[in-house]
């Protein structure tokens, strides 16, 4: 099967909806196809993946964890944008550090996290094939 | 390779025209479809914004959309060219790829 | 040209599966190929034989399973998300040990990587939610 670029872009908080999970399980499952696969979290899209969600007070499952397991599925291009982390207060620091093992380097763990400005954004969106936006 | 982006919230309500607007490149096409109609026309707020655009971009709106919310083609900001759902379809087919700005 | 469109949006309350419906139809009347038609999240609810709208509104779902027959389309309901919300085929409800199923006639519920295939398989994915 050809390999395309596959894109997900994120610009909604997770709770409040149920785009920010069903998002991700469709990333989980796009894993097998073995196509190239980028995430983008934009806007509001960046409390995804920001660190010490605690939901026991909304009786929701708390899914953050899963973010950390897309290294395992060779899901390892998280791109933040910066803009958006700014605009709502907030650093890298404030993110959940996702890592990955580069099997080519023995193994090495490696940041899948990657803060880019607005315009490196509109770039690695302008690249890709198949965008699916939740 | 263009891009197609598709728009379909008032810019009055939500920020994914701003959004849109920060991120569409040189050679793009901004499609308004649903509520996201409104945005097209003239003198509002974000008209200046939508101008900008159309500097380096082509803005389109669907046209069904922005008659169902009592707006005519008359009012829209100059440059904007009106398509209907087949229109909608060429637009698809004439840039490689969509990204819808839901 | 060979089209996947997304819905992701149920009938109602959003036009987003008003719009995918009028964009399907036009892409056809084009001669274009519609490879898929994935519904998703709250756009299982397209997929629903059990919807009694006003007599004088449009019956979305029935709109759908009517192109279907019409053009032998494809339209897949995301099994995950129909689950959630209590959309089941006669088969995945029997397996579920219910009682009912709602599936109108035209639809097929499938996984995931349905939606996958379609965006490598199609020359366009295009996606209408909220």
């Amino acid at each position: 099967m050809a390999t395309k670029k596959f894109m997900y872009v994120n610009r909604k908080a997770p709770y409040g909806t149920v785009y920010a999970l069903e998002s991700l399980e469709v990333v989980l499952i796009a894993a097998a196809f073995e196509q190239e696969v980028s995430l983008a979290f934009i806007d509001d899209g960046v409390y995804q993946i920001a660190k010490g969600q605690n939901t026991d007070g909304i009786g929701m499952k708390n899914f953050s964890s899963t973010y950390n397991a897309l290294g395992d599925y060779e899901v390892n291009k998280l791109y933040v944008e910066k803009e958006s982390l700014e605009e709502r207060g907030l650093t890298a620091d404030d993110l959940m550090p996702i890592m990955w093992e580069d099997e080519d380097e023995d193994w090495a763990e490696k940041p899948s996290v990657r803060i880019v400005s607005r315009a490196e954004m509109a770039d690695i969106l302008a690249e890709q094939e198949v965008t699916y936006s939740f | 390779m263009s891009m197609l982006h598709i728009v379909n919230k008032s810019p009055f309500e939500r920020n994914a025209m701003d959004s849109c607007l920060k991120h569409a490149r040189e050679g793009d096409a901004i499609l308004m479809i649903e509520d996201a109609a409104v945005g097209a026309v003239d003198g509002s707020t974000i008209a200046g914004d939508i101008k900008a655009a159309l500097a380096d971009k082509t803005v389109y709106v669907l046209g069904g959309d922005l008659a169902a919310r009592g707006m005519s083609e008359d009012r829209i900001i100059d440059g904007i060219k009106v398509v209907d759902y087949a229109g909608f379809v060429d637009l698809t087919v004439e840039n490689e790829k969509t990204q819808s700005w839901v | 040209m060979k089209f996947t469109v997304m819905v992701n949006e149920g009938p109602y309350q959003h036009q987003s599966a008003d719009t995918a419906l009028h964009f399907v139809r036009a892409a056809l009347e084009k001669g274009h190929e519609i490879f898929r038609v994935f519904f998703y999240h709250d756009g299982v609810n397209n997929g629903t034989r059990i919807a009694v709208p006003p007599k004088d509104d449009r019956l979305i779902q029935q709109e759908w399973s009517n192109l279907a027959k019409e053009h032998d389309l494809d339209l897949v309901i995301c099994i995950a998300a129909a689950q959630r919300r209590g959309l089941m085929d006669a088969a995945e409800s029997k397996r579920q040990g219910l009682d009912a199923d709602n599936i109108i006639e035209g639809f097929r519920i499938s996984g995931l990587g349905q939606l996958i295939e379609g965006g490598i398989q199609s020359d366009r994915t295009v996606v209408f939610g909220d």
